[in-house]
This record gives structure tokens, sequence and C-alpha cells, in this order.
């Protein structure tokens, strides 16, 4: 049985970087719960030795050659910017 | 009478004869919107500069070969356009103007169809009733109480509303074929692979099909024609050689093979779609097409299988969405803080929910158990699929399994919101085309027709709706 | 007590394309900020990657140098996690299948021969770049979004942060001569991360180890894991206890900071990436990047020392970067001695660059026309110490040995009539020459070639001109 806990809900949308209420983790545990009892079903199909399929088709070896394409104007990187600081996007302060 | 009544290739002929201008009917286009969006809710943008083209092409339109050109389009939100907002639906690109032009786009440009405007949808193409848009609901024109479907509600709506003469959706698991068979329009997800993804902000990377929805199945077959077709920037796109889908439209389907998949036509469908869709095998039949029932054994796990899989990629997809270099950025002083306040602020409710699915199901310790099994389950469904087309030219059934219901009905369960989406799902999962056809009303409300293809098999599909269409009468236009 | 260090290392290196790894930016060092950037490697909303053909070639090519296996069917998978470098919030990278794997390099190390395995090689996507700006802000370059790199894994086989720098020397060696990445670590086209844990002689278990990031030389590789290895060693004999810890490298301190403390690995819901096509690298196209595959560094040596008799130091200063080594290959190409061009080289030639600001890429000076210099030396047109004056002219002229030795006359007189007339000459002239030399003054030697000297201006042979006087002192 696939009980997701609060704290997993709260570790979930930290990776998702979701800032969620107290509300919402009450509202989501319950929902993602359901869904993935739901999804339970699926332990009814044997899948042993099956392949996974990640794309809908099989293509290969789809390859671009080395060559160098105009790049935007740096005025659209900047225009499109919520912060902007001599060429650079800003960010508050990273430290490492 | 509205000039979208005749279809591309009369449009086509009036345009080269100087009856109809380009301006006439991007005209037609801003009247019947400006008569009726107030109440539909199709549109989220309006491209400004339409009569400014229209004026420019009048010229050439007796000339052009194209038969799309000077034709009134409308695209999915979803689309990027170069030049013109962006949103997705949603408050995190409220305001993004993005830098480049869908491969779509730009071949619709080529073509010479003249944008309208960019419509309304459920955010990030995460829906089945177009209720989720940030901006605005979409409503159903044939019951301004009842939904357009989702997610390319605003694709669907608007051309029954004849606000356009077609629109392009893009369809995950449904998303093109539910709104519709909702709305009464023609509606084809292509063969995974056939029409290029550039450009198209991504839900789930691996299902996303974008494709035409119109009022006939020959204009459907116009639009594909423009739009399929390998691109160099979709490392994902097809490389077969495309026929000209217009080509099948000849009526004939004496001897094709039809399977109806017992799984399509059990419990939960409506009294109402069932004898829509039993009358439609009894017209199939009368066209000399042979109807059997067939079995589809893994359909029952495709939901699961799908809203694991959709949703982990979502998850992924849509991390980029961060407040850093465009979009929404949330007032923070904190780095943490601008990338989870700008999501919180800029994420409706079903779109954190996906997210945080994806999330959990990618998530170290439970990857084997939901995204692989998952996976694995898709595996079967092909294979499923696979055995039915050795037998079979195609397979029929409902596009949804009730017609539109009423918005706000559904909003409060997501499994049950999600089971529109029953019929519709295993074909991306299979990653095969299929499409939706008008198959008469049911409470005054449209039904659709499903008919799924093996992949590549656009021309069959076509030549089944067509034959299907013309049988049952084809396109009608809801009272507005 | 005695301890055992173990390290193991982590190097990024960037591929030396032309182009971005997905997309067609330029990936130029040193341009503007943000104006080698488009949708693509921005990670706007649409688009899609479309993979380089040319990373995977040197991918592959990386992976044969250092004698990894090829992988047949390899894929991409995304890395999900938020940093502001990264557009996507994911970085497209290999996660089960690597290009490479199970290879190693074979070090001396202290006069012992070490086998360091490698146990991975794959490809992906470098982040772009972020500078600090006072104390609220900092700002992102995307120019370096996209690039094409290379990540090498080590087995944890270094024992010593001797065996690390080694391992690290001879890896930018093979990656410089393979011609796979330029391999800068001022430019950080080549960056490493180590791994350092300390254990007890003979105790079985690993003990707890540390990251060191963002080391920027070779020396401070050195003197960061040396200060990390005492430090888990007073740690241990205090017993302290050893948190698993990242940590950088303050040069001026000359001591580890802690970045950040490890909880828990870091999860970042790795899947297959569903935007790009699996690939499948076919016996052909391994031989196609096997028969680009030039010889490495330490062949080079070898042969260098068998064949050409030279010192395993002069091998090894010879093969120090491939540039280097490719100009003494075109030398002797050229048909100059071995020995002789290796002594030009690593004597005027590299004097002379530590003095410029030029390198052996820039310089004008060719293989042939060094080759050229060494044989009119060898055939006696000109004298070592004229050709000294020959090769500051080529160096700084770009001149032509032949032509500028023609043009400024500087051939040496080596007409044996001519000569010996000069000393009968002097012979006539100063008798007593002829008796100093027989009673063993050397000086009356030094006399007459000096005269013979003044009268040519110096350009008299003069070996020969030693030769001619003892033959004809000898009838005397």
């Amino acid at each position: 049985m696939t009980r997701i806990t609060e704290d997993e809900v709260r570790h979930v949308a930290g990776l998702a970087r979701l800032a969620i209420t107290d509300d919402e983790v009450t509202h989501f545990t319950e929902q993602l719960t359901k869904i993935l009892e739901f999804a339970e079903q699926l332990d009814e199909l044997d899948t042993t030795g099956v392949i996974p399929t990640t794309h809908a088709l099989d293509l290969k070896n789809v390859l671009r050659k080395d060559e160098v394409r105009p790049s935007l104007p740096r005025e659209e990187v900047e225009r499109m910017a919520p912060d902007w600081e001599n060429g650079q996007v800003r960010v508050p302060a990273v430290f490492e | 009478m509205s000039l979208f009544d005749h279809g591309v290739a009369k449009l086509h002929t009036l345009l080269k004869e100087g009856e109809v201008t380009v301006t006439d009917l991007v005209k037609e286009s801003f009247d019947q919107i400006e008569r009726t969006d107030e109440k539909i809710g199709a549109f989220l943008t309006l491209n400004e500069d339409a009569f400014e083209q229209a004026k420019r092409m009048d010229d050439l339109a007796k000339t052009a070969d194209n038969p799309l050109f000077g034709l009134p389009i409308g695209v999915k939100d979803n689309i990027v356009t170069k030049g013109t907002r962006t949103t997705c639906a949603s408050k995190f690109l409220e305001n993004f103007v993005p830098a480049h032009d869908a491969t779509v786009v730009e071949r619709l440009h080529d073509a010479g169809a003249v944008t309208i405007g960019k419509l309304n949808m459920d955010e990030f193409a995460m829906g089945s009733s177009n209720e989720n848009s940030a901006f605005k609901v979409v409503r159903n024109p044939w019951d301004p109480t009842r939904v357009p479907g989702g997610s390319s509600g605003g694709s669907a709506a608007t051309v029954a509303a004849g606000q356009v003469l077609f629109s392009l959706g893009s369809d995950t698991g449904g998303s093109i074929r539910q709104p519709a068979a909702y709305c009464g329009v023609v509606g084809m997800k292509p063969t995974y692979g056939l029409v290029s993804r550039y450009g198209l902000v991504a839900f789930a990377s691996s299902l996303d099909q974008i494709g035409p929805l119109t009022r006939t199945v020959e204009d459907n077959a116009y639009l594909l024609n423009a739009i399929a077709g390998h691109c160099e920037m979709d490392s994902t796109s097809s490389t077969v050689e495309l026929p000209d889908y217009t080509k099948s439209l000849h009526g004939d389907i004496k001897g094709l093979k039809l399977a109806l998949p017992e799984e399509f036509m059990a419990e939960g469908v409506s009294d109402g779609v069932r004898k829509q869709i039993e009358e439609a095998i009894e017209t199939l039949k009368s066209l000399g097409a042979t109807v059997e029932t067939v079995s589809l054994p893994t359909v029952k796990y495709a939901l699961p299988t799908y809203y694991l899989l959709a949703s982990s990629e979502a998850s992924s997809n849509l991390a980029r969405f961060d407040g850093i270099r465009y979009g929404r950025r949330a007032e923070a002083d904190a780095l943490e803080e601008v990338f989870t306040y700008s999501r919180e602020q800029g994420f409706g409710e079903e779109v954190k929910r996906r997210i945080m699915l994806g999330t959990y199901a990618l998530s170290s310790g439970y990857y084997d158990a939901f995204y692989k099994k998952s996976q694995q389950v898709r595996t079967l469904m092909k294979q499923d699929f696979a055995n039915v087309f050795a037998d079979y030219d195609a397979i029929i059934g409902p596009t949804a399994p009730t017609v539109a219901f009423k918005l706000g009905d559904q909003l409060e369960d997501p499994l049950t919101m999600y089971a529109n989406d029953i019929m519709t799902i295993p074909v991306n999962l299979a990653g095969v085309p299929a499409i939706s056809v008008p198959a008469g009303l049911s409470e005054g409300l449209p039904v659709g027709l499903q008919i799924i293809g093996n992949h590549y098999s656009e021309p069959t599909l076509y030549r089944v709706a067509h034959a299907f269409e013309q049988a049952n009468g084809g396109f009608k236009m809801p009272q507005l | 007590m005695n301890f055992e260090t173990i390290i193991g290392i982590e190097v990024h290196a960037e591929l030396s394309t032309k182009s971005k790894i997905w997309c067609g930016c330029s990936r130029t060092y040193g341009a503007e900020t943000n104006t080698q950037t488009c949708p693509i490697c921005l990670g706007h909303p649409g688009v899609l990657p479309k993979l380089n053909e040319e990373a995977v070639n040197l991918a592959i090519k990386a992976a044969m140098a250092l004698n990894c296996e090829v992988a047949t069917d390899t894929k991409f998978d995304r890395k999900n996690y938020f940093y502001p470098d990264t557009p996507k919030a994911y970085q497209i990278s290999q996660f089960d299948q690597p290009i490479g794997f199970n290879g190693h390099v074979d070090v001396e190390v202290d006069g012992e021969m070490k086998r360091f395995r490698i146990e991975r090689v794959h490809l992906e996507e470098d982040a772009g770049k972020m500078n600090h700006t006072g104390e609220k802000h900092s700002v992102v370059d995307f120019n370096r979004t996209g690039s094409p790199l290379i990540e090498i894994v080590s087995e944890a086989d270094m024992r010593s942060p001797k065996d690390a720098v080694a391992y690290l020397e001879r890896l930018k060696e093979v990656l410089s001569f393979a011609g796979v990445s330029d391999v800068k670590m001022e430019e950080g086209s080549l960056r490493c991360d180590c791994n350092i844990s300390v254990r007890p002689f003979g105790q079985e278990p690993f003990g707890t180890k540390t990251e060191l990031k963002n080391l920027n030389s070779f020396s401070n590789v050195l003197k960061a894991l040396e200060y990390e290895e005492d430090r888990h060693r007073k740690l241990l004999i205090t017993g302290g206890v050893m948190r698993q810890e990242t940590l950088r490298f303050d040069e001026a301190a000359k001591k580890t900071i802690l970045m950040r403390v490890k909880e828990g690995a870091a999860d970042y819901r790795y899947f297959p990436e569903p935007d790009l096509v699996r690939l499948e690298i076919d016996e052909a196209w391994k031989e196609r990047i096997r028969a680009t595959l030039p010889e490495l560094p330490a062949a080079r040596r070898e042969r260098y020392m068998s064949n050409y008799g030279l010192s395993a130091y002069d091998a090894k200063a010879l093969t120090s970067t491939r540039e280097f080594s490719d100009f003494f290959e075109a030398t002797t190409a050229a048909g100059a001695e071995p020995k002789a061009a290796a002594n030009w080289l690593m004597g005027e030639v590299l004097g002379h660059l530590n003095k410029s600001d030029e390198t052996i890429e820039t310089m004008k000076l060719t293989p042939g026309a060094l080759a050229e210099l060494i044989r009119l030396i060898g055939d006696g047109t000109i004298s070592s110490k004229i050709a000294k004056r020959v090769f500051t002219a080529m160096m700084e002229e770009g001149a032509e040995p032949k032509a500028y030795v023609e043009a400024n006359g500087l051939a040496q007189i080596s007409d044996e009539n001519l000569l010996r007339g000069y000393i009968l000459e002097l012979f006539e002239a100063h008798p007593q020459m002829i008796e100093d030399f027989k009673n063993g003054k050397d000086r009356a030697k030094g006399f007459i070639i000096g005269q013979i000297m003044k009268q040519t201006k110096g350009m008299a042979n003069p070996a020969l001109l030693d030769g001619l006087f003892h033959e004809e002192i000898a009838k005397r």
C-alpha cells in the first residue's frame, strides 16, 4: 500500500521548489495518496523482462554538424530577464 | 452564412478569382470574435497586425498557389510565436514574448495563413475542461454552461463558433480529440514525430503532438499537409516520406476492416454517446466496412500509466520556469525564495499537483515502481495495438465517454476528471494517430467518433473519417 | 598509527568543438557576457536539443585515449536540480550508459609504475558561469551554458596527493594530445573535484570522505589534498568525527574551507531524456575515430628514446605539450637530426618563448626553417655562433635561414686553397711562430688563427682552418 506522508509531500515540494502552505500539504497528501493508490493497479500486470518504452518511435543517431549559427542579440536576453546588471542576469546572492 | 462555411478549397478559389479578399476573411474572424468571444473566451491574445498583414496579402492572393494562403488560423497558446505573447494560460508566462517561432508557425507563415491570435487552454495543457486556464474559462459554443473540453478547449471552441477557419491544438492525452468531440469539430492527433514539436512548450515530451482542428475532414487534411514533415530542430521528428493527405479523401471504404474494442464501450459510456456510436457503426457498415469487436486488455491500465509518465516528464519540463531568465519572478531576498515563490505564485493547482506527482514518481526509491513500471506497461500497450493492427485497418470507438459536462462539475476530484481521457490516452502512449469526427448530437450536444490507426496511417484515418462525414452530414454550427 | 589515504577524482573537460552541444552558439572563450546564447541554451519554453556530432566523436576519442571500452548502445538522461546557472533546471548527462567505461592510465610516481583505473567517461553539457557582485547579488553569464563536456570519473585508486597530481597530469596530457580538449585550467576548460578519505592501515571500510571542489591548478590540488590528508589524520588520532563535507581551497590562507555539509545523497531524479533519441556507436564509427587517434605522449616518449636515442629527460620535456611535441615531430620529418632538433627546441626556442608573449603556435619559426638551420650547421655552411644570429632573425622576423645567410654574407669560408694561402702567408711573415708552436706554445696557433679570422671578418670555417693549420705546420 503506497501511503504518501505529509513529510514526504513537504520533501517532494522542496525538490520541486514549490512553496506550499500547510493547507496545501494536507490537501496534496490526500490527493496524491488517492492517485498513487489508483496507480497500484499497475502491480497486477507482470512486466518482468519487459523493455521500457522511452520513445514512441525507435529513432537513433539524430545528429547535427558542428556548425556555428547566430546567437540571440543580447538585448533579447536582457528584455526577458527579470533583473539585469551589466550584461548579466542578476539573482539574489549565491555564496560558495 | 459565414465565409468559413466554405472550406479551404473553395476559399482558395474565391481568393484567386478575387471574389473574396484576405481582408474580408480577417474581418470575418474579428467580427465573429467581437460578437462571440466575450461569451466563449477562446482567445487570450489577438494579433494586432492581422489587418496590416491582410492588406499586404490582398494583392498577392490572386497569384498565390498555397491553398492556405490568406486563411485565418488560431494557434493554441502553448505554441510559441515570435513577438506575440505566449502564456500557456499560466500566470508564470503572463508577459512572456518569445524570441523565436515554433516550426509549425513558420510553416503556416510560409503557407500564407494569417494568425488571428493565441488560444485559451488549460494551463500548460494540463486538464480536460479548460477550467485550469489561469486567465478565464472557455465555454462550450453549444451550451455556455458546459465545458469545451481540454486542454485545447480554445482551439475547438473557436472553430465551432466560426471565429476562425481552423486552429492548431496539442494533444498529450486527448487534448485535441476530446475538445473536438465536445465542440463538434474535427480534431487530428498525428503519429508521434509527424509534426515538429520545436516551439511547442513541452508538457510530456514523449507524448506531445501538435495537430489540426477544423470544421471538415478535408480542411483537416489541408492543414496537416502544411505542418507535417521532418524538422531539423526536433531530434524525435520522423523522416518518413509523406503523402498528400487530401488525396485520400475519395469516400470509398468498402472492405475496410474496423475493430471496436470492447473496453471502449464498457460501463462509463453514457447511453447517449453509446447510441450515437452504434449508429455511426451502422453507417460505416452501410458504406461497406466491416466492424468486429476486439479486446485491448491493457487499456484499463492506461490512466495510471499516463498520469505517472506524463507527470514525471512534466515535473522536469516545467522546472525551467524558475524565475531566473524570463517569466514571473517573485520579490525575494534569497535565491531559494526566488525559485519557490515564483513557482508557487506562477503555477495553478493542477500544474502543482502534477509536478508533485511527477517529482515523487521520479524520486529515488520510487523510480522503478512508478516511472519504469509505467514505461513497461506502455510497451505492453503498444503490443496490444500492434496485435489489433495486424488484422484490422483501424480501431473505432467514442472519443469521450460522455458529452461535454457542466462547468465546475468535475473540478473537485482529479480522478473523475482524469477518467474523461480513458479512450484517448492509449493512443498517445502507443504513439499512433487518431482523429475525432462529429457523430451527431446527444442531449443537443456533440458526440465524437474516434478513429485510431497504426503509425503513419493518417491517410486511412482521413479516408474513413471523410466517408463517414459525407454520409453523416458533417459540421453543424451551434446557435450562438 | 599508520594511515592510508584514498583519493578519487572527477575531472570535467570541455570538448574542442566549434559550437555548443545542443545548439549552434559559438563557444569561443572570453566573449562578451551573454552574447553566445540562444533560446535553446537559455532553456526558453518550447526548445529542443539536437546533438552535436563532433562532441560525440571527441568523447569517443577521449574514451579510447584513456583505454576505455566504448559503449555500443548509449543514451542521454536528465539530471534534475535547480541552480541559476542551469537554465532548464536539468542537466542533460549520461546516467547508466556512459560512452566510455573500464579505462585506465599508467603513470610513474616516484619511480614506481602505477595503474589508476577510470570508472567511466560520459558526455554532458556545461552550466553557465556565476559571478558575485557585492553582498546581495550574484550575476549569471550563460555563454558557457551548453558547452560540451566530458566527465571522467576515476576509481578510488590514488593513495597520496602525489598520485592524484600524477594522474591529473597524465589526463591533461592525454586529452591534449588526443585533440579532445584544450585543457586550460585557467579558462575552466579543465576542472577537477577530488574525494579524499583516510583509514588506518589494514582497515577494510573506507573512512568518511570529504570532497574538494573548484581546484584551479595542480599545485592547489596538491596543497589542498595534503592539507586535507593531514586534517583527516589528526582527527582520527584525536578520536574526532569526520563529517561528510564539501570544501574549497583558500589559496591565500593555504587551508580548506567548508562549503556545505552533505546530508544524504542528492536526489537528482535521473530519467531518460525524451527529447533525444538513442545513440548507437557501431564498429564502423568506432574504427573511424580510432583511425584519427594520434600517437599518445607515452608512446612518443618511448619512440624518442629507442629510435632517436634521446634521454628520458629530453623525451619528457619534448612531450610536455602536444604543440611542442608536434613541432619536434615536424622538424625531424623535415630532415633535421633528432638530437640537434631536440637541443634547439629545449634550448633556444624555449628560452626565446619564455622571454616573449609568444607560444609555439603563434611564433614565427616553422619546423621547416628550423630543420634548414640545423642542416646549414651540419654541412658547415654556417658556424654555430652565426647560427644563433640567424635563429634570432628567424624568431623575430620569420627569416628563411638559407636566404638570410646569403643576403647577409654569413656563409663560412670553407675554400681550402684560400684558407691555406692565408696560413702560408702568415708563416712567411712570422717564422718565429712556427718555432714557438713546436716548442709547445699554443699561443702561436691562436695568433695565426686570430689573424685569419680578422682578415675574413670571422667567416673562416674554424674546424677547417684548424685542420689546415695542423697539416701545414706538420710539413715544417
